[in-house]
């Protein structure tokens, strides 16, 4: 067996220990924390203050620096807690229980704001706010399945089963990210298709593309953060009764 | 993974076939109620339906966009740059990225002498962005985004 | 200054769409924070309940909820 498979195996192991998990995080979130929030307040003020204004939109076009990272990690993230899904079915793993539980209320606030700032952005461009096309139903959709992965675990009394509840949810609702992401394409919408697409050159001119590039690797450090930090939390909570956690509350 | 892990695994993957086929074979099913609006082909070839509040959509035509004397009314011809246009009326505001050589959705009725009384517009654009400058020097050298 | 608040008319869909993100960002960073507090407060209080829930309940900074944009 080869070492990247040896440390594949070994971290994953660790990881299904919440308590392993809980006392080697801190770092790591807190790190994620600073540099994510310090590259989103560069990325921001880089394309509000800096970047040159656009020749269609002029500067109504800056809503894109916050509008894409938004709508970017909403979908990211709902394909980690698809993920985690599948290894709490296959492993029953407490640990990706704990992840979704996690990371839901985060995706869908980003959801949210994507929503919200597409809203805004489509008023000064387009001449309304919303329109049912296939990228914005889509999207919507997206938010009621978060919302779904967090009212059906409140509404399934017993934890055990409302974990595999919501892991069947996670899984089954991954086929509405394709959907998302191809909308545009397959379909005819008021949304324009992508910029930025795999093996092509951005259509967006360099001077404003960095800028996103900035924010969209701020969101992803600082919300990989959030998510671990909402982690510790779910541990706390859910292990409440084992002896580690009582010596941390104590020792405090 | 042990056997019950493996059984557990190909029922996830089946699960997610079943769930990827369903939307699918739907979408299929389903497309002309998913797409938002009738590209100029299909307004020309009679595809869409006449007398019904539709969509249609494409590109305002170049030279086209003409204003009555009340300022308010306005007519523009919409095309695919591929043979197919239709005529537009329409009376009312324009939205801010209404142009000649931009993207355009109207929603209204078709009427039978194939004019389309709009009595929404809205404007789609495109998904490439650009300073203002570098767009001139494009221009000037002919090249396309 | 006031030409760059105004951005070109658009000002108040831009600042309105960063004001909600940021708010956004804020509270999705707060939040864990605040959830892990009240585990940790709950069980000290289920450890010790005879004694008042604040011992032992130091305030510490939050790190990472200024650096947000």
């Amino acid at each position: 067996m080869g070492k990247a498979t040896e440390w594949f195996r070994r971290t994953f192991h660790r990881m299904g220990s919440p308590r392993w998990f809980f006392a080697g995080s801190r770092g790591w979130m807190l790190g994620l924390y600073l540099v994510g929030g310090a590259l989103i307040a560069i990325g921001s003020a880089w394309g509000l203050g800096f970047a040159p204004t656009d020749r269609l939109q002029g500067d109504s076009y800056r809503i894109l620096y916050v509008h894409v990272p938004a709508a970017h990690l909403a979908e990211a993230v709902y394909v980690a807690i698809a993920i985690a899904g599948a290894v709490h079915l296959v492993w029953r793993m407490k640990m990706a229980d704990l992840a979704i539980a996690a990371a839901a209320p985060v995706g869908m606030t980003l959801t949210a704001a994507a929503l919200a700032t597409g809203y805004i952005w489509g008023i000064p461009t387009w001449g309304t706010g919303w329109v049912w096309d296939a990228r914005t139903t889509s999207m919507l959709v997206l938010l009621f399945l978060y919302f779904g992965l967090i009212a059906l675990r409140q509404a399934v009394p017993r934890a055990d089963r409302a974990a595999l509840a919501v892991s069947v949810l996670a899984i089954v609702g991954v086929v509405n990210i394709p959907i998302i992401k191809y909308s545009v394409d397959w379909f005819t919408t008021l949304h324009q298709p992508a910029s930025i697409r795999i093996g092509e050159r951005p259509s967006i001119d360099p001077s404003m593309l960095w800028p996103l590039a900035v924010n969209a690797l701020g969101y992803y450090l600082f919300l990989v953060g959030v998510v671990i930090a909402a982690l510790r939390a779910k541990i706390i909570e859910r292990e409440a009764k084992a002896d580690w956690v009582r010596t941390w509350v104590q020792a405090r | 993974m042990t056997p019950l892990r493996r059984q557990r695994a190909a029922t996830v993957l089946f699960v997610l076939a079943g769930a990827g086929v369903t939307l699918a074979v739907a979408m299929l099913a389903l497309e002309q109620d998913i797409n938002l609006f009738y590209p100029p082909e299909q307004v020309v070839s009679g595809e869409a339906p006449i007398g019904k509040r539709i969509r249609a959509g494409g590109m305002v035509a170049a030279g086209s966009v003409a204003h009555d004397d009340t300022g308010l009314g306005v007519s523009f011809v919409v095309t695919d740059y591929q043979g197919s246009e239709f005529r537009v009326d329409y009376e009312g505001l324009l939205p801010g990225l209404f142009g000649e050589g931009e993207g355009v959705l109207v929603a209204g009725q078709l009427r039978a002498d194939g004019v389309f009384e709009a009595e929404e517009v809205l404007a789609k654009h495109d998904e490439n962005y650009m300073p203002p400058e570098v767009a001139d020097m494009m221009a000037a050298t002919g090249e396309q985004p | 200054m006031m030409e760059w608040l105004a951005m070109g008319g658009h000002g108040v869909y831009v600042w309105s769409a960063y004001a909600l993100s940021a708010a956004a960002l804020v509270g999705m960073g707060v939040w864990p924070w605040l959830a892990l507090r009240r585990a940790r407060r709950r069980i000290a209080a289920a450890l010790a309940p005879n004694q008042p829930v604040r011992a032992g309940d130091r305030k510490r900074p939050e790190p990472g909820q200024g650096d947000v944009a």
